[in-house]
């Protein structure tokens, strides 16, 4: 039987889903069999999954990798219909597809200090990369934040490759209040590259702080995509003044050339559709 | 004493198409296909000429002659059999080559009528057969050789079903989750219906080639990874990469290049939205930048999407729309209103971000430019501006780049395109290249002749290899 199924995996491309764990609510961990793509993984790059035959292209950030296990980890959001929907399904299911890895991987060389921001969902594919840092011999800085202090994530595992970890809050339910104490700390620490992953926000109000201090930003764009390989312009960002694809031009790159207002504006416009899909799921009582 | 000849009709049989107000509410196929009668009395008007002046319009060489007396006489199997002998994907082809430049201009029925409708034709036996379930004949000895295609468009697929009846391996590496190319992410389903692509690649399967899908070949495995486990590779990865036009207002929201636009309808299946789960959003007034199939594409997926007023916004004038005669005629009855000699110059945007109105100039045609059409030269002082709230750029795709980037002593041109020889071979020994990605944005039929050139080369090489 279990011939039969392997035999049938392959022959279909299947992808396993081997551990999914809640982190917090609505933030879940994912670990998918994924043999071909675990070995070619670097930090810094994604995947495009499709749930099943009528689903749409879901981008995600890789957050770690098992190349001797075959599989490739992501932690997933629920914003909306998609992510919801990847959100019910349990060890042991699988999803119909999986194409990766996608896009440039992260810059890792030696920089000196580097200093790691993470917010909400994306401070566990920073962790890969504060992890890259960290063994590559760099002094890494963490500073990873939430909405709030329930909805914090991998502050332990950032802890444990971070030489000096910050903790962040838009309430101030835990650690600092918001993002204004990084002004402090890039005057009294000497840093040598910023790495920001996280809302378009956190990514915007970072780069404006190190501009001044001229310190290299790196920023990691997640704009909508569709193919992920080059062939839309969907995921058409404006570097500067010039239009790159982040898909295969990013998704990194310098926060300082980054026209954020027009990420931000371009990131809204499916809001109707993608409102309409989730109230029809809703309504469907979350079975799809 | 003989019998009369019958006379020859000059005009064409009519295709049957859905009714213009009806087909712009669905995403059926528009032409519906001769009948038996239909067909054969198409078939009748052919006039068996002994020097076949069609033959030679036709990229890969199709018996014309030959296939249509079989159709005269009922005898359909072997009329498919016959085109197969030359073309492999004739279903495809009898509904998207453009035949009025090809086949069908040099048709000698031209000079006193209308030429011999050549596609229908095909495209009647294709069907036939399709129908009754595509059978394989051969299965030839294994040659223990392994060739590895990149790309799963019409180009990669004649290679792969070529070579696979001639007993070698075949895996096919495709980036996205169905193998077609263009013909499945790109041509809606109401002119090329997607079960018509997945049947010949449910046949080239047969054949004994092994799909992989979800493989971007570039960053899964480079070329050089390929040639360790497989005896040859051919890379077949088309011109993909949109063009924009670099103009300010470009990025507003509501500003599609149509490759998005295509995708999300035709491979995402928008259209089904909220049933497949892809959004699309499409706007009252419409506008659609290009001459192409591409530009014709995207207009008559607008009209079905709900758009009010579509228009298509083109530099030069209708003579020179590189585009199939007949699906201008089905655009123009669909409601599409063309704008010719017309170009934007700035998008102009609303205070949410997304574009309201489209600033454009008049053009005239001047000198003949490169490509031999005249060449279209801004009249200063025209401008005007256009309400618009969707637009969607169709001025061109260019050769999808990763492979060039990843492939070290890959002889590229400055258009990006993959250098060959006449037969698809690179600078890099055992690899072979054909279609758009050699010569920029084509057709399918040149893509096919490509492929089936390089399968014959390829063959070759493998078996002159000890
Ligand atoms: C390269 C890349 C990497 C990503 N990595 C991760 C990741 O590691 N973890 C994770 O949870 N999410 C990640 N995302 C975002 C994720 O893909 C989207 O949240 C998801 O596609 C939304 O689908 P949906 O149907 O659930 O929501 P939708 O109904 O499509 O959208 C719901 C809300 O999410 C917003 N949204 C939609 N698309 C995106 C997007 N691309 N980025 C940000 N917000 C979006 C919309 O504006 C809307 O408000 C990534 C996106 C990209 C492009
Ligand atoms: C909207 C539209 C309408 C058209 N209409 C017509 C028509 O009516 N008649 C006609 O004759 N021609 C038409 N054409 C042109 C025709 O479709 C193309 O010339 C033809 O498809 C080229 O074939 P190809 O095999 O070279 O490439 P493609 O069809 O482009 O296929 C290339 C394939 O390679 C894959 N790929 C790319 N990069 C990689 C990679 N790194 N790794 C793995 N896979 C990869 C792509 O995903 C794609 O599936 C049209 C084109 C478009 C866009
Ligand atoms: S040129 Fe026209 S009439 Fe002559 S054989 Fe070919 S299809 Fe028939
Ligand atoms: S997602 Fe299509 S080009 Fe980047």
């Amino acid at each position: 039987m279990d011939q039969i199924l392997q035999g049938l995996r392959e022959a279909t491309n299947l992808h396993e889903i081997v551990t999914k764990r809640e982190l917090v609510p609505q933030i879940n961990l994912f670990e998918f069999s994924a043999k071909e793509t675990a070995a070619k993984t670097k930090p810094g790059q994604f995947v495009i999954l499709r749930i099943d035959e009528n689903g749409e292209r879901i981008p995600l950030t890789i957050a770690g990798a098992n190349v001797e296990k075959g599989t490739i980890t992501v932690v997933c959001h629920e914003v909306g219909k998609s992510t919801k929907q990847l959100g019910t399904l349990k060890k042991g299911d699988y999803i119909l597809d999986l194409l990766g890895p996608l896009g440039k991987p992260a810059e890792i060389e030696k920089f000196g200090t580097v200093l790691c921001v993470g917010g909400g969902v994306m401070t566990a594919p920073l962790h890969f990369q504060a992890k890259a840092f960290h063994e590559a011999a760099h002094k890494v800085i963490g500073v990873i934040g939430a909405r709030t202090e329930s909805h914090l994530i991998f502050e332990d595992e950032m802890r444990n490759v971070c030489d000096e970890l910050y903790v962040a809050t838009d309430d101030g339910t835990k650690g600092y209040k918001g993002l204004d104490f990084l002004k402090e700390l890039l005057k009294k620490t000497k840093t040598d590259r910023v790495i920001v992953m996280g809302p378009v926000v956190t990514m915007k109000v970072v780069s404006e702080l190190t501009r001044s201090h001229g310190i290299p930003t790196i920023v990691n764009l997640i704009p909508i995509m569709v193919d992920g390989m080059g062939m839309c312009g969907a995921c058409r960002v404006t570097v500067g003044g010039k239009t790159l694809f982040a898909c295969v031009d990013g998704p990194d790159f310098d926060g300082h050339l980054v026209d954020f207002e027009e990420l931000m504006s371009r990131l809204k416009m499916f809001t109707p559709q993608e409102k309409l899909a989730f109230v029809l799921q809703e309504e469907r009582g979350g079975n799809l | 004493m003989s019998k009369p000849k019958p006379e020859i009709k000059k005009e064409v049989v009519p295709m049957p198409k859905q009714d213009p107000e009806e087909r712009t509410r669905n995403f059926n196929e528009v032409a519906q296909g001769y009948t038996v009668e239909q067909v054969v009395a198409e078939a009748e008007r052919c006039l068996q000429c002994v020097k076949a002046p069609c033959v030679q319009g036709c990229p890969v060489e199709v018996d014309i002659p030959a296939f249509i007396q079989l159709i005269k006489e009922k005898r359909f199997a072997e009329a498919i059999r016959k085109v197969k002998e030359k073309n492999s994907l004739p279903a495809i082809c009898g509904r998207v080559c453009p035949q009025e430049e090809q086949c069908q201009a040099s048709c000698t029925m031209g000079k006193i009528g209308d030429p011999v409708s050549i596609g229908r034709l095909e495209r009647f036996v294709s069907d036939w057969e399709r129908e009754r379930g595509l059978q394989i004949t051969e299965k030839p000895d294994t040659t223990g050789k392994r060739v590895a295609i990149v790309g799963a468009g019409p180009a990669g697929l004649t290679v792969a079903a070529n070579l696979a009846k001639l007993g070698h391996g075949v895996m096919v590496f495709e980036a996205l989750h169905k193998p077609g190319g263009v013909l499945i992410y790109g041509i809606p389903e109401f002119r090329l219906p997607k079960k018509i692509v997945e049947a010949e690649a449910e046949y080239i399967k047969k054949l004994g080639v092994t799909m992989k899908m979800n493989a971007l070949i570039g960053r899964l495995y480079t070329i050089g990874e390929l040639l360790d486990r497989f005896d040859a590779a051919f890379i077949g990865t088309g011109a993909g990469l949109p063009r924009f036009m670099r103009i300010p207002g470009e990025n507003l929201c509501g500003v599609y290049s149509a490759n998005e636009f295509l995708i999300r309808v035709n491979l995402m299946k928008a259209y089904d939205f909220p049933r497949c789960d892809t959004p699309i959003f499409v706007g009252e007034k419409v506008a659609v930048i290009g001459g192409g199939n591409t530009a014709m594409d995207s207009t008559r997926c607008a009209l079905r999407l709900g758009a009010k007023e579509v228009k298509i916004v083109y530099r030069r004038s209708r003579a020179e729309m590189p585009t199939r005669a007949e699906e201008v005629e089905n655009a123009e009855e669909e409601g599409v209103v063309l704008e010719f000699l017309t170009n934007p110059r700035r998008f102009i945007g609303n205070e949410r971000g997304w574009v309201k109105a489209m600033e454009c100039i008049r053009m005239r045609l001047g000198e003949p430019d490169a490509s031999g059409r005249r060449r279209p030269v801004p009249i200063e002082g025209s401008e005007f501006t256009m309400d618009v709230d969707t637009v969607i750029i169709a001025i061109g795709r260019t050769p999808n780049p990763i492979i060039q980037q990843t492939t070290k002593g890959l002889q590229v041109t400055k258009w990006g395109t993959i250098v060959t020889d006449e037969n698809g071979k690179t600078s890099i020994q055992g690899v072979y290249a054909g279609g758009d990605i050699v010569t920029g944005q084509a057709t399918v039929i040149s893509a096919m002749g490509a492929g089936k050139k390089a399968a014959k080369a390829i063959h070759e090489y493998l078996m002159s290899k000890k």
